[in-house]
């Protein structure tokens, strides 16, 4: 498992990549050859810097005194191969099948953080399509951020699950939005696993036939509208910190691409303009504004680290974007006591007028959102 | 009796074909037929061609009436002046393409795939089905971008009407759009693409839709009935008639000063929701639903006449008759140019229809057309019983778009005045 990383990290990851990609490969491995990756405390040497594509080995050695995660990633960081916990002094064998292309040997020591990297070059006909350093910095910086989410969203989860187990109804109140945000943050990423959103985030009205209802919206239903908590709702806290356990291992290995970032930010504006503004999302504990606020920040993520790019090939549509999210922000700012509190208004509380006046803010933003996508590719 | 020896489609037989709706459509198309030319011809084109989008005034107003309607008031959400004159640029273009029936932008398909597209596409391979776009500026625009001293005096606030039960989400808006077209789909298109050109700059109000027109501005054509089965509005201005259009709804340069001269070639609007008590109506005895509008209920005779058509005599109606009332003989000769369109939204929670009449009328001021009249309907017309306003809305319509140069609303933006 991994702790939280810091996000100044995405802009070293950005410096690493163009300086690796401008040395030469100096060894290389001949098909069949493993190389050899000695990782220590701060150092990750590798005995081969390209290798032809196929099945391509690591025989790892961790001679450091913390226990270490190897992975083989793309340069936009999602992970082709790892193996975690490598103990001092342990060795262990990793294989993968390697496309041709550019990719990184990283050594987690202690297994966090951007970890000690090597450039390893896989050789071999069909070459990917020539790749773009700035793009692939953008997802490699929302790949931490979403496994940032998902690291601090598990121990709120837990406690949220403490709370129901220990038939504590009024902590399990307090701690159910907290416990959602990092979700309802990064959702487009956590739903593209496709099993685990319907196991944690589905609503009553969601749910197909046969279907059993876990979660999130379950448990806020016991816990708002029934008033109780049942035997089978400390079960099911258990299982929605599993199911969390589950997203936030798998958030490394994600399809992330600049258009599924775009897209994804869209979506999320999707998500509150049919979800949040409607007060669907929490209907029973009306804390539909703090997820409203996490999907708005985890579009707005998305679309900073895209921006560089963006702004490069439509000007006007960044700076309506800037504009558009100032302006939901400020508008949701009205709805909480500071800045810097997710203590939001309880939706119910909210009336027609303040829910168009935010329909109408999330239209404003939405649109020119759709258009991000095609701005990152031009 | 075979239904398909009679001279045309019957209303029947259609529904026996496909439903009521389908029926409506089908009955409408066929009418159409029979009218139409080939090209634009504003005064008389038929269901599919297209209306000239340029002009000294709006289209919209004295075209001849489609069959159905989207109409759409807006809320401004910018602060930015140049930012609002360029949403009116860019509304007059999606308009002049179209009015012309082609689609908006870059059109419905074709372009990046990683980007919406510019048109919605429902409107695909319809004709332009005569659509008409007509611009009109709220009073509460007048209190944005510096406007204040522009606001004409004949865009006046309408008064509470006795009666008045006014819906504040069905009432005002800084701007209006209305969308008419012998094809739903191609108003509901209309609308639809504008209001997205216009996310962030503008924000949908209030919008309502209307099927069955309850006027006629084409005298010639059989005058349409209302919801409650009768003829209204015989007596509109016909788009033909010239003088009459001159001396009642289009904005003279004489009429205001220096500072609403930017109005000359325009009109003023009034759109008013008007409920119908529809199932109180109906069981309403002949008698006095006859007596209540001053006609009779089959032909649209007047009290004691034989036509339609033929001059009533006001005196022989009910003192409350609506007719008698709304007449312009009763009100000094105050006319107005009726273009309002039924509608059903469905039904209320209590099993009743909300059903009416989405009354718009144009005229040259709003103080010499529609307050006067409407002070004397509300305080008298025996129709009241049945019917009640619940949305209300007053627009200034500006002249029309000149040519490919021109925009809606640029006489108000430009500097001078």
């Amino acid at each position: 498992m991994r702790a939280a990383r810091p996000i100044a990290i995405a802009a070293t990851a950005a410096a690493a990549l163009t300086a690796l990609s401008a040395c030469t490969a100096k060894s290389d491995a001949k098909g069949g050859d493993a190389i050899q990756v000695t990782a220590a405390d701060t150092r990750c040497d590798t005995s081969a810097k390209s290798v032809p594509a196929g099945q391509v080995t690591l025989k790892i050695e961790n001679k450091g005194s913390r226990a270490t995660e190897v992975e083989i990633v793309f340069p936009d960081d999602r992970i082709v191969s790892e193996k975690e916990n490598i103990g001092p002094g342990t060795k262990y064998t990793l294989t993968a099948e390697v496309k041709a292309g550019s990719y990184e040997i990283a050594c987690r020591p202690g297994m966090k953080g951007h970890g000690v990297r090597q450039k390893l070059d896989v050789t071999g006909s069909g070459r990917s399509t020539k790749r773009n350093p700035a793009l692939d910095a953008a997802v490699a910086g929302y790949r931490e951020y979403a496994q940032d989410q998902a690291d601090e969203t598990v121990p709120l989860a837990e406690t949220f699950a403490k709370a129901v187990q220990a038939g504590d109804l009024d902590a399990a109140k307090k701690a159910y939005a907290p416990s959602r945000l990092g979700w309802e943050r990064t959702e487009p990423v956590a739903e593209s696993f496709g099993d685990i959103d319907p196991k944690v985030d589905t609503r009553e009205d969601g749910l197909e036939d046969g279907q059993k209802w876990t979660g999130w919206h379950r448990l806020e239903k016991s816990l708002w509208q029934d008033k109780k908590i049942g035997a089978g709702d400390k079960k099911l806290a258990a299982e929605l910190v599993t199911d969390l356990k589950d997203w936030q291992r798998r958030v490394g290995k994600a399809e992330i691409t600049p258009t599924s970032m775009a897209n994804g930010a869209k979506e999320l504006l999707d998500e509150v303009a049919t979800g949040k503004v409607t007060g669907e999302e929490d209907r029973y504990a009306h804390t539909d504004l703090v997820d409203f606020k996490g999907n708005v920040e985890g579009a707005q993520k998305a679309y900073e680290l895209l921006k560089p790019v963006a702004a490069k090939n439509d000007s006007a549509l960044t700076g309506e974007l800037d504009k558009q999210f100032a302006a939901l922000d400020k508008l949701l700012d009205k709805y909480r006591p500071a800045k810097d509190s997710y203590d939001f208004v309880s939706y119910d509380k909210v009336g027609k007028d303040q829910r168009k006046e935010l329909s109408d803010a999330v239209n404003a933003l939405a649109e020119p959102l759709s258009k991000l996508a095609a701005a990152v590719v031009k | 009796m075979n239904e398909n020896e009679r001279g045309g489609p019957s209303r029947r037989a259609l529904i026996g074909w496909g439903g009521a709706g389908l029926a409506l459509g089908a009955a409408a198309a066929g009418g159409g037929v029979a009218l139409s030319h080939d090209g634009p011809s504003p005064a008389s084109a038929g269901s599919g061609g297209a209306v000239e989008f340029h002009g000294p005034h709006q289209a919209g107003i004295a075209t001849p009436v489609q069959d159905r309607l989207h109409f759409a008031a807006f809320d401004v959400k910018t602060e930015d002046r140049a930012e609002f004159v360029q949403l009116l640029k860019d509304w007059t273009a999606a308009a002049r393409l179209m009015t012309a029936g082609k689609p908006v932008g870059e059109g419905a398909y074709g372009g990046l795939a990683e980007a919406p597209p510019d048109d919605t596409g429902e409107a695909l391979g319809l004709s332009p089905s005569r659509l008409t776009l007509t611009v009109g500026f709220g009073p509460s625009l007048f209190e944005r971008f510096g406007l204040a001293d522009r606001r004409p005096p004949a865009l006046a606030d309408l008064p509470k009407f006795p009666g008045d039960n006014l819906d504040k989400s069905r009432t005002g808006g800084d701007l209006c759009v209305q969308a008419c077209a012998d094809d739903p789909q191609v108003a509901v298109h209309a609308i639809r693409n504008l209001a997205r050109v216009g996310f962030g700059k503008v924000a949908v109000r209030w919008s309502q839709l209307g099927f069955g027109k309850t006027s006629s501005t084409t005298p010639d054509a059989q005058t349409p009935r209302n919801l409650m089965g009768f003829k209204d509005g015989t007596r509109n201005i016909a788009g033909t008639e010239t003088a009459r259009l001159d001396k009642h709804v289009w904005v003279s340069a004489s009429d205001g000063d220096a500072k609403s001269a930017w109005m000359t070639g325009g009109s003023y609007l009034v759109a008013r929701r008007i409920r119908m008590n529809i199932e109180t109506w109906d069981r309403a005895s002949l008698q006095e639903q006859e007596d209540v509008f001053g006609r009779d209920k089959g032909e649209g005779a007047p009290v004691g006449k034989a036509k339609e058509h033929d001059a009533p005599f006001l005196k022989a109606m009910k003192p409350d008759a609506h007719v008698r009332l709304a007449h312009p003989d009763s009100n000094d000769g105050i006319t107005i140019l009726r273009r309002g369109y039924s509608f059903t939204d469905g039904t209320d929670g209590l099993g009743r229809l909300d059903a009416g009449l989405f009354f718009l009328a144009y005229q040259r001021d709003v103080r010499e057309g529609f307050i006067p009249l409407q002070r004397r309907l509300s305080a008298h017309d025996a129709l009241n019983e049945y019917i009640q306003h619940v949305g209300s809305a007053v627009f200034a319509v500006p002249p029309g778009v000149r040519d490919s140069h021109d925009w809606w609303g640029r006489a108000l933006f430009s500097k001078e005045a």
